[in-house]
């Protein structure tokens, strides 16, 4: 199929059964078919369709020039992304696992985040990088890190985290249009979890708006990417323990969805905010400042938080002791409850 | 470029000797303990791939085919001296003292397996691509500054050679003089990315001529090369002369780990006439008299013994404490950190 014929396929409104690893190949997908302007780098993404296959087939439908097989260099890829950002071109650059984004952190935290503000608008980065994260897979370590914080306290660079296929797709195409650089986090723990209608066209999910996923009175329960299947089974335990929790989804983590927040909170008067990363200067303490700041008089009890420990994270043979589950969310649930 | 650096070979693919100046410093004695450690490797390496498909470990990256590049080099160091290997150099860690029970622990999500055995200087595989390299050369300083003749051996692949720390590394070791081998085993890809894709230079070993390290390539399926080319730059680094770069061109026969399919990138056929290290051995030891049927068994039978054990070992390890998530962190545990061990040790010790 040619480019035309595919985007005339894409007018119609079908949908697909698929993963959230492949729609995130659908989205850069439906960009690659779109602009011709956008351009993936990274390691092994090509030829081998990324270890993940999040790139599988791109390369031989739109050619090494488009898909491009990096050197093994982070701080490259994302240090040549900026150049290629500003002179024309939208990069998604991948990382293979966040814990390998730590080389490009001098790119990210130096150039890719404050060049914008220090030229006054003249220039901006227009590129999104991509990142598998997150334990639970019994991967190797440091291939299990959520480092989601380091990139939230970094100014002018927005960070998103999806926890369905539906999500990723809009979210990712979302990104890619986005005139500023964005982090995108892919919990590689979801990525072939659960199937899930998608549409097979264009289509994007807001950046910056989150989504209440279940309604309830007594508790808001607040998570995102990996953690939102967790928080949903722990709300579950807590439901038939006469416990009515609402369920967030954050989906952006910066900036946050402050009304969500604060409007769910209002209501339920309680939160337990769950999210796999380390607690000491983690997000969950920025959403508990959003929560004092909007609501501190419609509390009816301390926020709870649920968080991976302040360890590095483990090697896998202890990852189901560091990473939050229903029974350490359902504890606080009911601190929080029955306070 | 590459005439500049010709490839060194010892013995051929058929196992002849093509460099006569080493005949009086191949012996039996040398030729066996060779042979010894590159079948012991080989065992470990197929049993752990067999263990991974079983689900009885992790993921696992082999390393057959480097096998001449892993012993020989090991072998060229003395006890004293520091070691900073990657995820694939499991095979070298042995070699040099490693703990065999340890090394399956590693990959079995285990933290134990990264502590060495008391009194080795046996760094733990380093998973970021070429973090190890600045290590081993400020290892190497210290020993300088220290005023011994220890040396330090980093190991690195190609795809390393892309990243800032393996140029950083290099400069440092160059600037200050350090004792240290920077050993790459240039095994022709970087999980999917061909040499010829990952740079535009035709060898490894040109990289060190930009900071001045000597630098060489050689044969590293050929055992012999490695072995006695690792030690002329273990003399040199202890002399005082600094550091050396070694290439030693290999095959990853197999996948990157058992997690990737190489038949994806790789063309079919390709590293099909790659004789591999422990076959070259062997031919020499046949074209030479040192092959002995009876050893060879005894050796073999005595191999399987000791990973069967090893394996046996780790299986009976006891299992991962939770308290070891926290203990290790710091020295002496702040009080946030125990706390958070004992309320979530408190909560798992319900029910
Ligand atoms: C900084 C970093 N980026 C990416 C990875 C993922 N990764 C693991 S191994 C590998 C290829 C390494 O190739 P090479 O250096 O040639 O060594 P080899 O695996 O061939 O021994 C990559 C990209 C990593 N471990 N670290």
């Amino acid at each position: 199929m040619n480019v035309k014929m595919e985007k005339q396929a894409e007018q119609q409104e079908t949908t697909q059964q698929i993963t959230m690893v492949q729609a995130v190949n659908d989205a850069m997908k439906t960009m690659l078919e779109h602009d011709d302007t956008t351009i993936l780098l990274g390691e092994d993404i090509g030829k081998n369709g990324g270890v993940f296959r999040a790139t599988e087939g791109l390369q031989e439908l739109f050619g090494e020039d488009r898909v491009v097989d990096t050197p093994l260099s982070e701080a490259g890829i994302v240090g040549t992304s900026v150049g290629l950002a500003v002179n024309g071109f939208k990069p998604i650059a991948e990382m293979q696992f966040m814990g390998f984004v730590y080389p490009a952190y001098d790119q990210i935290m130096t150039h890719v985040s404050r060049l914008r503000m220090k030229t006054m608008g003249k220039y901006s980065v227009p590129m999104v990088i991509r990142t598998p994260y997150g334990a639970g897979i019994r991967a190797p370590e440091v291939h299990s890190d959520s480092a989601e914080t380091i990139f939230t306290h970094m100014p002018g660079i927005k960070v998103v985290c999806p926890a369905t296929p539906y999500d990723a797709k809009g979210l990712l195409i979302a990104a890619i249009e986005d005139p500023d650089p964005v982090l995108f986090m892919e919990p590689m723990r979801s990525y072939r979890a659960q199937r899930e209608e998608v549409p097979t066209g264009k289509y994007t999910v807001e950046i910056g708006k989150g989504e209440k996923i279940q309604e309830g009175t007594d508790v808001t329960i607040i998570a995102w990417g990996a953690m939102v299947p967790v928080a949903k089974q722990a709300a579950k335990q807590a439901e038939q323990q006469g416990m009515s929790c609402e369920v967030l989804d954050l989906k952006t983590l910066y900036p946050l969805d402050r009304d969500l927040i604060a409007e769910s909170v209002q209501k339920t008067g309680r939160a337990v905010i769950v999210h796999e990363a380390h607690g000491t200067g983690g997000l969950g303490n920025d959403i508990l400042s959003v929560i004092n700041d909007t609501s501190f008089l419609y509390l009816r009890s301390p926020i709870e938080r649920v968080t991976g420990f302040d360890v590095p994270v483990p090697f896998f043979a202890l990852e189901e002791h560091y990473l939050p589950t229903p029974k350490r969310i359902l504890q606080s649930i009911e601190k929080a409850v029955h306070f | 470029m590459e005439e500049h650096f010709p490839m060194k070979k010892i013995i051929d693919d058929q196992g002849n000797l093509i460099d006569s100046s080493y005949e009086n410093d191949i012996d039996e004695e040398l030729v066996r303990k060779l042979y010894y450690h590159m079948s012991r490797i080989r065992l470990f390496d197929r049993k752990a791939i067999s263990l991974q498909r079983q689900g009885r470990i992790g993921t696992y990256p082999p390393f057959e085919g480097q096998e001449a590049s892993q012993v020989g080099s090991a072998l060229a160091l003395d006890s004293d001296d520091w070691l900073f290997p990657t995820y694939r150099d499991h095979g070298a860690m042995l070699t040099f003292g490693s703990d065999m029970t340890r090394t399956f622990l590693y990959w079995n999500g285990r933290a134990e397996g990264c502590v060495p055995p008391e009194g080795k200087n046996i760094f733990p595989a380093a998973v970021p691509i070429a973090t190890q390299i600045p290590h081993a050369v400020g290892a190497a300083w210290a020993e300088k500054r220290k005023g011994t003749k220890n040396v330090a051996i980093a190991y690195f692949g190609d795809g390393a050679t892309s990243e800032g720390d393996f140029h950083e590394g290099l400069n440092f070791a160059s600037v200050f003089k350090t004792p240290t081998i920077l050993f790459n085993q240039n095994n022709g890809y970087a999980i999917s990315v061909p040499i010829e894709k990952q740079m535009n230079s035709k060898t490894i070993a040109q990289k060190g001529l930009a900071y001045d390290i000597p630098s060489i390539r050689i044969d590293g399926n050929d055992v012999f090369s490695v072995y006695f080319e690792t030690k002329k730059a273990v003399e040199r680094a202890r002399s005082g002369e600094g550091p050396t770069l070694i290439e030693a061109v290999t095959w990853r026969t197999g996948a990157h780990t058992t997690a990737d399919d190489p038949t994806k990138y790789r063309p079919e056929g390709q590293g099909e006439n790659v004789v591999n290290p422990i076959e070259r051995l062997e031919n020499y030891m046949k074209n030479n008299d040192f092959w002995d049927e009876e050893w060879i068994a005894k050796t073999e039978a005595e191999l399987t013994q000791e990973v069967e054990s090893a394996l046996e070992a780790m299986e009976k390890y006891p299992p991962a404490k939770p308290e070891d998530l926290f203990d290790h962190v710091f020295t002496n545990t702040p009080p946030q950190l125990v706390e958070q061990k004992e309320s979530y040790l408190e909560l798992i010790g319900r029910e």
